[in-house]
């Protein structure tokens, strides 16, 4: 089990309940990836389901949209497979929305 | 609605391998990986190359002047707003010697535009910078509520850009401002490359990357200093910087981020993130023969520095775009009009068009 601080944010929010900041709890036997969270996340937190293609696309993160762990780019953390830890600051911030 | 800055990280990375330092100073862990050149940078290395490069593009193509002033179309978003505190930021410590105004559009859109413009009216706050704001309701007597409910949702966005383009040209020119900068970017300008090669507008293929553009027909001149950074660098660099900006979806264009050459481009970007300033070199290099002429055929060429005959401003043609499409939204709206009986008004609308025109 973690707990972690989500962020939604440019305009991502928009589809969270118009909130941008979240305290989610994983509730899974460590070790809890990155991976996890997302699919907890499109499990429980998108309520339309017609958004979750703008949030994922082919099982991962739509291009477009910078997910950071604890304000390093996720390319550097191993994306997926990232190891997540209690207090956590995992933020996605989407280039596409906007204007 | 007020600003609320990005969390900073709480926990401490434990141990960091060699291999996440910065390739720059070597003693941080680094937080990005550059798209354009796939180099592991920290924070503070990341930031200082960021702004370098913006500078070292400002330099090679020459697009300050001492003395000049410079219009920023800000618009609250996150180029606009990155654009308006690098500017600053350049001048200040480069001293170009330019002087700085922030220009916005206002185009009518309740619920919308009031979040962009307080954004903008707390950036001219936290910058120091002066603002000035137009309206589609002063300049075209439309706002892009009332357009709407005239020419239907599908078209306010062919209507919405034709009029802020002018406005822009319109507002600067009030202000006697002949140079406007605008927060276009690399991928603006790769999606761009490629909307005009799948049209097959050749005409506009040859412009589109220009990093000035200039006509004989117009005393403003426009130029985007971001031409060759990555939107995911701009992003960040707010991102580290905590920079206020408005990210709220227009009410009108609730589906506009799913633009096809849009998603291509990220898809592309994801698989190998060079192609971008590949696919901009691309267009920069793409140039047509000479057509030789032909006494027989009379090949209708495009004349630069044209004027419209209706508003006096840049077009391709005897009326300009932003003309034409008011002249059929005045023809819709005058039905509406009569059905209300309110042709007083519609006099007084007529009176107030001619006065607007010049001469």
């Amino acid at each position: 089990m973690v707990n972690v601080k989500v962020e939604f944010l440019g305009g991502l929010d928009a589809i969270f309940e118009k909130q941008r900041v979240h305290k989610v709890t994983v509730d899974k036997e460590d070790p809890v990836t990155v991976g996890d969270l997302i699919e907890h996340i499109v499990s429980t937190m998108i309520k339309n389901p017609n958004d979750v293609s703008i949030f994922i696309e082919d099982d991962s993160i739509r291009p477009g949209i910078l997910t950071l762990i604890n304000d390093t780019d996720w390319e550097l953390e191993g994306e997926k497979d990232c190891v997540l830890e209690d207090g956590d600051i995992v933020s996605f911030t989407s280039t596409l929305h906007g204007g | 609605m007020s600003f609320t800055a990005p969390s900073d990280p709480v926990n401490k990375p434990v141990k960091v391998k060699i291999s996440q330092l910065c390739e720059l100073c070597h003693s941080r862990k680094a937080f990005i990986r550059r798209p354009k050149n796939l180099s592991k940078l920290c924070k503070q290395c990341f930031c200082l190359v960021f702004e370098t490069e913006i500078h070292n593009t400002i330099m090679a193509n020459n697009l300050f002047q001492r003395g000049e002033r410079i219009a920023v179309g800000a618009s609250g978003g996150k180029d606009s707003t990155v654009l308006a505190h690098m500017l600053k930021l350049l001048n200040d410590r480069y001293d170009y010697g330019i002087e700085i105004v922030l220009l916005s559009i206002d185009e009518g859109i309740v619920g919308y535009r009031d979040d962009s413009l307080a954004t903008v009216k707390r950036n001219q706050q936290q910058y120091g910078l002066p603002l000035e704001i137009f309206s589609f309701k002063d300049l075209y007597d439309w706002t892009m509520d009332e357009i709407v409910s005239v020419a239907g949702i599908r078209n306010s966005c062919t209507y919405c850009g034709v009029f802020r383009r002018q406005s822009l040209d319109r507002g600067a020119a009030k202000l006697g401002i002949s140079h406007v900068v605008t927060g276009h970017n690399a991928d603006d300008m790769a999606e761009t490359v490629l909307m005009n090669i799948l049209r097959g507008d050749v005409a506009r293929l040859e412009k589109s990357t220009a990093i000035i553009t200039q006509s004989s027909g117009s005393p403003i001149k426009r130029s985007k200093p971001f031409k060759y950074s990555y939107q995911k660098e701009i992003v960040l660099y707010a991102h580290y910087m905590k920079l206020d900006y408005f990210s709220t979806e227009c009410t009108y264009a609730p589906e506009a981020f799913r633009g096809t050459a849009r998603e291509y481009m990220k898809n592309l970007e994801a698989i190998r993130p060079s192609c971008i300033v590949d696919i901009i070199q691309s267009g920069e290099n793409l140039a047509l023969k000479t057509k030789k002429s032909n006494a027989k055929k009379k090949v209708v060429k495009f004349v630069d520095g044209n004027r419209c005959t209706k508003c006096g401003y840049l077009s391709s043609n005897s009326v300009c775009k932003a003309c034409m499409l008011l002249e059929g939204l005045e023809k819709s709206r005058a039905q509406v009009a009569i059905e209300n009986d309110t042709s007083a008004d519609g006099a007084a609308r007529n009176l107030r068009a001619l006065e607007k025109l010049s001469f």
